[in-house]
């Protein structure tokens, strides 16, 4: 019997009677008093020297209040990046100041090199026009194709890293000889050459800022489109601006989706600040579309050439692959993690192999910054391992299942340390797989291809079986790896004197239901309705210091910390029962929201402590605080692990090519579920996203850096009646083993697990039909692609 | 977007009026326009919307015969009222764009920016239907002159568009991914003295008739006439969503799912 | 700047708007009705679909001056008389069809107009009629189930 409330429940959620209302409040519906415009001025060259910028024009255009250039923000500082990289050869990472403006050249279409701030958009808007029109910029060659820029000396998109590589990083670099000693006397070995397309996030709500002053107390505000108001308010004032942590507080109110793109600090909410104390007015900058598809991070452009060792009979021996991964014209926050030990520690997958190496070339290019994308890392090494296995059983004629079923790890060898340096907790590999050979009706394929070929289309069924490791992160070990933040979280529960219950956390909720989820455990601890419990989140000035939302992370780690809080209300309750009881301390139980004394009647309700806690007449004050409030945070001490395995189905029409997504269905273990309903959800929306790469979304820039995709007419975001009702199974748990909640995190799940199911499935489909020649095609795979595929 | 004067005239007259202030342009359900406008690629200094004019409204017909829609009936219109008169025509419309913007975009509006990837031109030109002017009637043969471009003068305004019914039709339409326009879509109408291809979306002189196609379905209306046919791809578009090649391949294979469906 | 009057959520307004005034601009900056929202600058996200005289429409991709006089609803006007969420609404909260919820004005305001012209829709019909509406969030499936459990009917998929 499924329960009504607490943790388990499919509540529904109470955010949503805003959002279905029109009542929901996102960064551009606020409206500030005496507020300003600002837009910026971008590039519209992919690679030039600014010649000379003439604001005088635009400066004296009606309306305009500032003009801002480069040169306004060369002296504070340059917009991180997060983590220090070291190269095989022990150096560290190329590190190009990443500026507010750009300054001297501008490196990708879209970077912004002046903004303007009126007192209406459109006069900023036109004054921009003007700015533009009024500089002059050297067009430079574009370098945009990654190998070509890392052979090249002489053009370089930032003039002191001579070959445009930020890093050239080997993991594990002492395993690298023994590795290539396998694949030497290997019995077999399978190539593939494949791109993980670079896909841009296109959160529905695009980037918003507004910056604030208040010369009163030289304070300052930014309300910004952020997923971790606390990171970008430490990246904001103490990395760049040079303004006092406690001088600036940031509010990120409802955000309209992020998929990573939101975790960064941009340019622009440096620039709304700094305008605002300029102009002692509110000062607003909201994206255009075009304006995110030129300027928001991208994700994954990955090309990578990966190798399978593996004997006659499919058992796996070695993993080896070479990667070159696009950051773009500057390094985002997570950009250089997001390829290295958000992908090479992912490369052994759930698989016992005794042998990976994974080497990563990051690029340089006069494209826009790439960062971490839902999924970041892992899905493309998902994609590289799961298609390479795939081409594998192809070539020797083995059974995909059997060949997961061989390899994976087995349930007796858990803690298993792979050789890719993480330690994977806990999981059942053979139960996820087995689960989704029942839900999907395996046995039932060949009826179901009949019917298809009947029809003209040739189907096709693919299997993808994937790990991730998120719950993010570790501070000890990311510190070790050369994280520049400490990856904890935090929450204080506040319970007030009449006893229903603020919450404030570090994470933040952009669509994942925090508002609701966290309650139900709130609840489920302290016998509270969830009704009496109120999670605040998203304003600095409100939260404790908590790292936000990504990694699949929110309920892993900040859903920890709130858990600990409330171990210490329990704790201090029953130090307040035992005075009001007369009774130890240690006699005193507490379960359905009431401290007993063992073995008696005597009782207290948690609404009785919690009002004693406030007024604190009969209260033990010698010994204990009044109040009833308590912050912990949480450091995990590792990974979570979810895994599962998916099976896609497609129909093919060999004539046109197009691709049809017939059945998709998962089988994912996260260890315990909070929320049913919202873990459905966050995985239909990975897995709707996972389709969209696989099959529609595709960043083309041309040679000369221009975005050939820059809007949503030639940019294909999946829609409708592009994808199936998807088939959810998350029956199989075996919970987190360090971490109270047992909970691993699903966020991310659906992204990782189902773009090679995907290709899979479409590559079956050829070879089902007799198109054997075709081994791989590159996502996305179009109509066109897969026409050229079958008659090139 | 730049700032303009909007003017929305109720009748024809006082639109071609209007039209002929110099920097005017014709606003009819803007779904093209607009967002072009808004990237200010086009800045005209006086808007004049079609939409109020009750003239330019309206699906009528006979059946068998011929159907009449006013140049600023909606694209919902159409598929709701035309579907009486003309199956093939209806559907058309309905599948263009999506229902918000079925609701405010024209056929007249569409006949006259002649988007190499729209719809319309590729009916009006398989049907053979007459283009309906303020000032004359122009054939469809005669309309369609390459990308964005038409035989309408300056400032002339379509009123109503008159297409013959062909005893057999259809419109088969690949989509462009993104966009949901035309990849490539062809229109095949079968009339008592022949048969008529028009093809859009896949040239790079815009809608066009496949000649040798409507001779052999003329001869044979069935798809296998069509089967060994090839279109020529040097004249096809090349762009990231398929080569000339592909969309070649797509005119055939699209025409003979025309020939079925009709 | 020339006055627009039009009813919206049957209310008789009125502002000072230029020529290049989107219907969207005028209901979020003149009206304060947020709800609606931008998600796009090419009339195909959907984020922005009102009802002009009952007929779905994309309100960034239609000037204010154009729909002078015309009966306006927006997603502020579609809960019960009593406040309570209408039907349409409900199902999106009852069926999780909804994440990050910017989406969710424009595409409750397309599902409504589906809806009145076809009361009893295909999974097929919902798909189509919902294409001019971009989720990043739901992956479509609880928004699809939504609004068939609207229409009344059983929904298949879990």
């Amino acid at each position: 019997m499924p329960k009504d409330s607490g943790i388990g429940a499919a509540s529904k959620r109470r955010e949503d009677v805003r959002f279905l209302t029109g009542r929901g409040v996102y960064t551009d519906d606020l409206k500030i008093q005496a507020q300003a415009h600002a837009v910026m001025v971008r590039s519209a060259v992919a690679h030039g020297r600014i010649v000379s910028v003439d604001t005088s024009a635009a400066a004296a255009m009606p309306g305009v209040l500032a003009v801002f250039t480069g040169e306004d923000f060369k002296d504070v500082g340059g917009n991180p990046a997060g983590w220090l990289i070291k190269s095989r050869n022990g150096e560290p990472m190329r590190e190009p100041k990443r500026p507010v403006l750009a300054h001297g050249k501008v490196r990708h279409v879209g970077d912004a090199y002046a903004a303007v701030v009126a007192e209406t958009y459109q006069q900023a808007r036109d004054a921009a026009q003007q700015l533009a029109d009024d500089t002059v910029i050297e067009e430079l060659p574009a370098i945009i194709d990654m190998k070509a820029a890392a052979a090249d000396a002489s053009n370089r998109v930032h003039d002191e890293i001579p070959d445009n590589i930020c890093f050239d990083w080997g993991w594990i670099e002492d395993n690298r000889a023994a590795v290539d000693a396998v694949f030497a006397k290997a019995p077999h070995v399978t190539t593939l050459e494949l791109v993980n397309n670079r896909l841009v996030p296109n959160a529905m709500e695009p980037r918003a800022s507004i910056g604030e002053y208040f010369p009163g107390t030289g304070d300052y505000k930014l309300t910004t489109t952020s997923q971790n108001p606390h990171l970008t308010r430490l990246l904001v004032a103490a990395f760049v601006m040079g303004i006092p942590e406690n001088k600036l507080t940031v509010v990120a109110p409802d955000v309209g989706g992020g998929f990573g793109s939101k975790i960064y600090h941009y340019g622009e909410e440096a620039l709304v600040l700094a305008a605002a104390k300029k102009l002692g007015r509110a000062v607003r900058w909201t994206a255009e579309r075009s304006e995110s598809f030129l300027s928001d991070a991208h994700g994954r452009d990955h090309v990578t050439k990966i190798e399978l060792a593996c004997e006659k009979d499919g058992t796996f021996l070695a993993f080896r692959t070479e990667t070159y991964a696009n950051v773009g014209a500057y390094l985002s926050n997570f950009s250089t993690a997001t390829p290295t030990f958000l992908h090479g520690t992912l490369m052994a997958g759930p698989y016992k192999v005794p042998h990976v190496y994974v080497n990563v070339k990051t690029i340089f290019t006069n494209t826009a910054p790439v960062d971490a994308y839902r999924g970041a890392g892992r899905p493309e090494a998902t994609f590289s391992l799961e298609r390479v296995i795939d081409k594998m059983c192809r070539e020797l004629s083995l059974d995909p299942f059997e060949v997961r079923r061989k390899n994976f790890i087995t349930t007796d060898m858990f803690p298993y340390t792979t050789p890719v340096g993480l330690a994977y907790d806990t999981g059942d590999y053979h139960a996820t797989l087995d689960k989704v050979i029942q839900i999907a009706d395996v046995s039932g394929f060949e009826m179901r291809r009949q019917a298809s070929a009947s029809k003209g289309k040739l189907r096709g069924m693919g299997l993808s079986t994937w790990i991730e490791a998120c719950g993010i992160a570790p501070s000890h070990l990311v510190g070790v790896l050369g994280s520049r933040v400490g990856l904890y979280d935090a929450a204080t529960v506040r319970v007030n004197a009449t006893g229903n219950i603020s919450v404030m956390v570090g994470a933040h909720s952009h669509g994942q239901g925090h508002e609701t989820v966290f309650p139900q455990i709130v609840a489920e601890r302290l016998g509270v309705p969830e009704s009496a419990v109120e999670i605040v989140h998203g304003d600095t000035s409100k939260i404790p210091f908590g790292m936000g939302s990504y990694g699949s992370r929110s309920l892993a780690v900040c859903g920890v910390a709130m858990n600990k809080a409330i171990d210490k209300i329990v704790a201090k309750g029953r130090k307040i029962a035992a005075h009001m009881l007369e009774a130890s301390e240690d006699d005193i139980t507490f379960a359905d929201g009431k401290f007993s004394v063992a073995g008696t009647d005597k009782a207290k309700t948690f609404g009785e402590i919690a009002f004693s806690a406030y007024v604190p007449h009969n209260y033990p004050l010698e010994t204990l605080e009044p109040g009833l409030e308590e912050t912990a945070f949480y450091d995990p001490a590792n990974f979570t692990y979810p895994a599962g395995a998916y099976i896609c189905e497609v129909e093919v029409d060999a004539d046109t090519g197009k691709v049809d997504v017939v059945a998709f269905h998962c089988a994912d273990d996260f260890g315990n579920i909070m929320n049913p309903m919202i873990v459905e959800g966050q995985v239909h929306g990975g897995v709707g996203q996972g389709i969209g790469q696989a099959l529609l979304e595709n960043t083309s820039y041309d040679e000369n850096g221009q975005l050939l995709t820059g809007s949503f007419m030639d940019y294909a975001m999946p829609r409708a009646d592009d994808v199936p009702f998807y088939n959810v199974d998350y029956s199989c748990q075996t919970p987190c083993t360090h971490n109270p909640l047992g909970v691993k995190g699903c966020g991310e799940a659906g992204a990782i697990g189902s773009p090679p199911a995907v290709v899979n499935a479409v590559i079956d489909a050829l070879h089902r039909g007799g198109i054997t020649h075709v081994d791989h095609i590159n996502m996305p795979v179009s109509p066109g692609r897969v026409w050229q595929a079958i008659n090139g | 977007m730049h700032n303009f004067e909007f003017v929305k005239p109720a009748s024809v007259a006082e639109a071609v009026k209007a039209l002929s202030a110099g920097g005017a342009q014709a606003l009819s359900g803007g779904q093209t326009l607009m967002p072009t406008m808004k990237q200010r690629l086009a800045a005209p200094d006086v808007l004049v919307s079609l939409t109020g004019i009750a003239e330019m409204q309206g699906v009528s017909g006979r059946a068998g015969a011929s159907v009449t829609i006013g140049a600023a009936t909606t694209h919902a219109t159409v598929a709701r009222e035309a579907a009486a008169f003309y199956p093939a025509l209806a559907a058309l419309a309905g599948g263009i764009g999506d229902p918000a913007v079925r609701n405010r975009g024209t056929i007249g509006g569409s006949l006259a920016n002649n988007d190499p990837a729209a719809c319309y031109p590729s009916a009006v030109l398989a049907s053979g239907a007459t283009i309906v002017t303020n000032a004359r009637e122009i054939a469809a043969d005669d309309y369609f002159q390459g990308l964005f471009s038409t035989a309408l003068d300056e400032g002339e305004i379509i009123t109503k568009v008159v297409f013959p019914i062909p005893q057999k039709a259809a419109y088969v339409k690949f989509n462009q991914p993104a966009s949901r326009f035309a990849l490539t879509g062809v229109f095949v109408a079968k009339f008592a003295d022949g048969v008529r291809v028009a093809v859009t979306g896949a040239s790079n002189d815009g809608v066009f008739r496949w000649t040798e196609a409507e001779a052999a379905l003329s001869a044979d209306f069935r798809p296998e006439a069509v089967a060994g046919l090839t279109a020529d791809a040097g004249a096809m578009i090349g762009d990231l969503h398929g080569t000339p090649e592909y969309r070649a391949a797509l005119v055939r294979v699209l025409t003979g799912r025309a020939v079925a469906a009709a | 700047m020339t006055k627009v009057s039009m009813t919206v959520n049957g209310k008789a307004v009125s502002g000072e708007v230029e020529g290049r005034t989107l219907l969207v601009q005028f209901l979020r900056e003149n009206l304060g009705l947020t709800g609606t929202h931008v998600g796009c600058d090419t009339s195909q996200c959907g984020a922005c679909v009102v009802h002009v005289d009952g007929k779905a429409v994309k309100s960034c991709t239609t000037f204010a001056l154009d729909v002078a006089g015309a009966s306006v609803k927006t997603i502020e006007g579609m809960a019960n008389a009593d406040g309570s969420l209408s039907v349409i609404q409900q199902s999106f909260q009852d069926h999780h069809g909804l994440q990050c919820g910017f989406c969710t004005p424009g595409m409750v305001m397309s599902a409504a107009a589906l809806l009145a012209d076809n009361p009893r829709p295909t999974e097929a019909e919902v798909r189509h009629g919902l294409e001019g509406n971009i989720c990043r969030c739901t992956g479509y499936h609880n928004i699809v189930k939504a609004v068939m459990a609207a229409s009344g009917q059983t929904v298949a998929a879990e």
